[in-house]
Parts: C-alpha cells; structure tokens; sequence
C-alpha cells in the first residue's frame, strides 16, 4: 500500500513545517509549564524530603511549613517510650528577616533549628558541617536562595569570617547547603536549636514545630504510625514523611492559584497545539477534496480515508514533538544551570505529554473529518 | 436484460429537489449497453448526462425503475454493494482529479491497489506499462503539477484502465483540452478499451470526436431521443 498519509504531509514542505512548528510550540508550552510546576513543588518540598526519620509530629492544624503553629515537645519526647521508636528529635522552624550584607535592605527567610548531635535534616553539606555549628550564633546559607539576600558564597570566598544580620542579630556564615526556594520562603539558612532561640528572642523554646521520629529498622511504619496514634492529644498529629509533603504541596495546589495557574499553562498549550494542527488537517482535507471524492468514486471506502486523516494526525504528532522534546531539554538544562531548580526531563513526562500530543492531534483529526463529508463522489463529475 | 449486457436500465426516473422545487432531471431512461461497445451521449448542457452516468457509476442512490451493472441491480443496494460496482468501473472525469502529491506511477497504482490479486512486482509492471502505452513512459514520476493538460488527462486515462474494468465511464473528457490532444486522448481510450474488451459510456459536446463511438445517444431534456448506429 502506498503510504498516502506520509506523501500528502511530504509533498508541501511548508506547510508541514508549519505544523511542525506549532506542535512543537505547544509541546514546549506544556514541557515548560509541568517542568517548572513539579520542580517548583520539589524545591519547595526539599524540607520535607530531607527529614531524617520516618513519621513527624506536627501541630493538626499544619499547612504549610511557611506558617507553623508549635506544639510541646514534651508531647514529642513522650513517644520515646512506644515500642518500635528509636530515637526522636526536635525541630524549629521559623520565618526571620535576613538583612543583605551588600546593599543592607531586609527580606524574609525561612530558618531551621536542628539539634547538631541530632540533625533532623538529612543533606550531605549539613551533615560534614554539623561541628560547626556546635558554637553559638554560626549559620548555614542555602546557595539555592534568590540573590537578593546577597550574594553570600563569593562574599564567604573573599572573607571567611562572614558576619550577616539575622533579626538584628549578627551571626557567623560557616557553610553552605542547597535546598533551594520555596513559593514563599525565597530562602532558607539552617543553625542550631540554641542559636535559633537567640535570633527569635521571644520565642518559647518548649514549643517545637517539627518532631521528627525515627523507627527501629525493620518496623512497619503504618503500624508504627497508628501506635503513635493512640497516644497523642487531638492538637497534633502524626504524618509519615510522605504525607507530610503532600499535605505541603496539596496547599499549594489548591488554597493558593498556583495549581490552577500552571493547569491552565497546560491547558493553553493543549489548545494551541489543537488548533495549529486542526488549521493544518482542515486545510489538507479542503484542498483535496476532488481528489478525496474521485478516491471514493473509484471504489475506496470512507473508513479508507478516515484512516488516511487519522494517520496524518498521529505522523503529525509525532513529528512535531520530537523537535519540541529536544528544545524542552535543552530549556531544561539552561534553567537547571542558571538557577537552582530542580528541573528535570523524565521518562514518564517525556512520554505523557507524547501521549497527550497524540490524544491532541488525534481531537484535531476528527473534528477534521467532519470536512471529508463533504468529499461527495457524486459532485466530481460536473 | 440482454444477455450481454454490460449496463441495462429500465424505467429510470431521478428528480432534484422537493416539494415546489422538484424537478425532473431524467424520464423513462430505457438503455442498454453491450460488453465491448463504445457509446457516445450528446446533448446540451443540463440535459442530465452527467446525472445520468452518475447513477451508471453507483455514485448516486437510484429513486425508482431498474439500473443493472454488471447485472447487479443497483435499486436499493447497500453500500457494500455499490463500493463493489465502482471497483469494476473506470472513471474518467472533466477535470482529470490527478492525487497532486503523487506521481504520474504513484497514481495510476492507486487504481491497482484495489485488486489484490496483483503482486507488488505486476502492478509495478502495469503501472508503467500501461504509462509507455499512454506516451508517458518516460514521465513515471513526475508530478501532476509538472505535466500539461493533455499529459494529465492521459495519466487519468491509464489509472482509469490499468485494472482493464469492464465499463469505461467518461465525462466531457476533452473538454478542457485543443482539438488535437483531445482527439489523441479518446483515441487512447478506444484503443486500450478495444484491448481489454472494455465497453465505454462517453459523455461529450465535442461533435470532433464522435466518430470514435459505434453508437450515438442523444439525451434532451431527460430523455433519450435518438439511439443511432454510427456507421464509418
Ligand atoms: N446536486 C444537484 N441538485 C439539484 N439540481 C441539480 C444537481 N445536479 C444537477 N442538477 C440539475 O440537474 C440538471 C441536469 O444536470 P446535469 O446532469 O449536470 O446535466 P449535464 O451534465 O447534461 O449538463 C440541471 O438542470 C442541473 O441544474
Ligand atoms: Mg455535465
């Protein structure tokens, strides 16, 4: 059989550039959109994901870690005594104005307290630099943090002996970590639970805002999880470290826009794509008609030509999201390497938004086909 | 119905249009075409040949009376049936309706490809065969938009052919060409049709090209008038 989808798409070369070019338009639209959505969420979740242990405690009415209300730990170090629990540790988390050293204007950034013989965040850097922050008033900066905090690593490189001012105390920069920013918190530094206390100065150092548990090896954590249940009050709750981040992004998805905003980016690029390859199939069918007509009047059936259409719209598809692949990757590297974003191609997104190029071509291809009715063998006479 | 009879029509009536707006476009059509014939209809324009070898091409649903082709009645037929009938027909049209992203071979193969009988090695064979015999033996893979009028109107001719059908059914097909690659182009179809046993329903105004025919019709306003040997 004579691939006629392939020859008609080939012979104008224009216009099947034309598509081309706007498929791949809209599969970098949408490549761009859920890139940035899931690498946004994963930089806002680094936190949550860095918790050394299996299950936290936190106050019921948790969110999001930008606004926590506290809860006692002596609730936390209660939960010592349950069988299965190994060790369990406390955690500050707070919001602080950190004044750029540079240029001296204030802005907000998120601080965790950690015990240093104890952290509950595991990340290589905070680990090798634990020592350091044993002494008073030291800090670690998140490289991943916007500029506008200042421009912190090359200030440490020329001065090892860094001062900031975090709520208007002077603190010792000692090292560095990514995490990377969230929606909110556009930075984050880490220092230890005593030092935390001195820069929120009214604080009420029995009211923690993370209990991280950690489990003997080989217990189940959903059954741990349920033993713990039973014996904390209603105004905490307990949350393994998934449904700690879940909870986080659900916020973000949903109580604020930005689901809706990056849904709808998809959405856009969806649409766009749909139309450009509808203009392209309409177009197609429209100028072959006679020819489609004579076809049929020489004995090929109409599910022939159907599957013509169908074929034209899939060889679309597929033609134009290679290039716009190619170019998402590429967009990918360069905002992976000119900011923090953890922005990544994966497998499974390479291949669902093939599949939803598919799906968008293949909408285009049966509106299309309501033109090939039009294709009537009795008119190709006169 | 004769026995040799390629197309017999009884009693065919077929109206546009409903109510106020109906009009009868051919009466009491009684017709009969013999295998291996060549037929001519003349007539004026709007005097229903075209509707009338539509209906011949199983292009249109009958209304009432009886059309056989290929001694299968088309009055009420499915549209299995009808699909069936239009693979034995070849069709020639005005405009030649060349597929313009294939090539000169490509398009005469779509006519073959509708017979499965064939190996990709004797419809590759025919395909040029029958374009060496059309004079287009050297053009195989030109594109229509690169041939003249008369080139395109003769690769019409070899798709229409190549799968040798039984009934040949051409429309004006000179009517956009001169005189001279008119005239070449119909006597390429008598003859290849002369060559395969093809009988041909040609449709014309062109009083140049009437000799080719063994018979003459005229239709007038719907009916036929006048049935005549052509004697040359
Ligand atoms: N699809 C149609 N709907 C309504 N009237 C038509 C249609 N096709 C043809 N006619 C009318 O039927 C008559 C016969 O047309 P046609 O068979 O094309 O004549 P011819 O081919 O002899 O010029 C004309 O009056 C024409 O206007
Ligand atoms: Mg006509």
């Amino acid at each position: 059989m004579l691939p006629i989808a392939w020859l008609q798409l080939t012979r104008e070369k224009t216009r099947l550039m034309t598509a081309i070019a706007g498929i791949a338009f809209a599969d970098v639209l949408m490549f761009v959109q859920v890139g940035f959505q899931s690498a946004l969420y994963a930089s806002a979740l680094g936190p949550h994901n860095s918790i050394n242990g299996e299950l936290v405690l936190v106050n019921s009415t948790y969110q999001t870690i930008f606004s926590m209300k506290g809860f006692s730990r002596r609730q936390l170090y209660r939960l010592r005594a349950i069988e299965g629990v190994e060790d369990v540790s406390p955690m500050y988390i707070g919001s602080a104005d950190w004044k750029n050293p540079e240029n001296g204007t204030s802005r907000v950034i998120l601080a965790f307290g950690i015990d240093p013989v104890q952290p509950t965040l595991n990340l290589p850097e905070v680990r090798e630099n634990l020592d350091r922050l044993t002494e008073i008033d030291r800090v670690l900066f998140d490289r991943a943090s916007r500029p506008e905090y200042g421009a912190i690593e090359t200030l440490f490189q020329q001065n090892p002996a860094l001062e900031v001012e975090v709520n208007e105390t002077r603190m010792r920069v000692v090292g560095f970590f990514t995490l990377g920013a969230s929606f909110s918190a556009e930075g984050n530094f880490i220092c230890s639970d005593l030092t935390f206390l001195r820069i929120f100065k009214n604080r009420d150092p029995e009211q923690i805002e993370v209990g991280v548990i950690h489990l003997e090896s080989g217990v189940d954590i959903e059954t741990a999880k349920q033993e713990i249940q039973k014996f904390i009050t209603s105004d905490t709750k307990i949350l393994t470290r998934e449904e700690f981040a879940n909870m986080e992004r659900d916020y973000w998805a949903n109580s604020t826009g930005i689901g809706f905003i990056f849904s709808l980016g998809v959405f856009v690029g969806f649409l766009v794509g749909l139309v450009i390859v509808y203009q392209i199939l309409y177009s197609d069918v429209s100028d072959h008609l006679p020819e489609y007509a004579t076809l049929k009047a020489m004995g090929y059936r109409d599910s022939y030509l159907l599957k013509v259409l169908i074929q034209e719209a899939i060889i679309l598809a597929i033609l134009g999201y290679l290039p716009g692949l190619g170019v998402s990757w590429w967009l990918y590297e360069l905002t992976r390497t000119s900011t923090f974003l953890p922005i990544y191609m994966t497998v499974s997104r390479a291949l669902n938004l093939l599949l939803i190029t598919i799906i968008m071509c293949s909408i285009s291809g049966a509106i299309a086909i309501r033109k090939l009715r039009d294709a009537d063998p009795a008119d190709v006479f006169n | 119905m004769k026995p040799d009879s390629i197309v017999s029509i009884r009693q065919l009536n077929y109206t546009f249009g409903q109510g106020k707006l109906k009009r009868n476009v051919l009466s009491d059509i009684e017709l009969d075409l013999k295998s291996g014939e060549i037929a001519m209809i003349e007539g004026p324009s709007g005097s229903g040949k075209t509707t009338l070898l539509t209906l011949i091409g199983a292009l249109r649903s009958l209304q009432n009376g009886s059309l056989k082709v290929f001694k299968k009645e088309l009055l009420g037929a499915s549209y299995d049936e009808r699909v069936r009938v239009r693979r034995g027909i070849g069709y020639i049209f005005q405009a030649h309706n060349l597929l313009s992203f294939l090539t000169a071979k490509q398009n005469v193969w779509m006519s073959l490809q509708l017979h499965r009988e064939l190996t990709k090695n004797e419809a590759e064979n025919r395909a040029k065969s029958i374009l060496s015999a059309v004079g287009l033996g050297d053009r195989l893979n030109d594109y229509p938009d690169s041939l003249s009028g008369g080139q395109k109107q003769r690769v019409a001719i070899a798709r229409a052919l190549v799968s040798r059908p039984q009934l040949v059914l051409a429309d004006e097909p000179t009517a956009s060409l001169d005189s001279k690659s008119g005239r070449d182009v119909v006597e390429l179809m008598q003859q290849l049709a002369r060559e395969f046993g093809s009988s041909i329903l040609i449709v014309t105004h062109d009083a140049r090209i009437v000799d080719i025919a063994d018979r003459v019709l005229y239709l007038e306003d719907g009916r036929l008038t006048r049935d005549e040997k052509n004697h040359n």
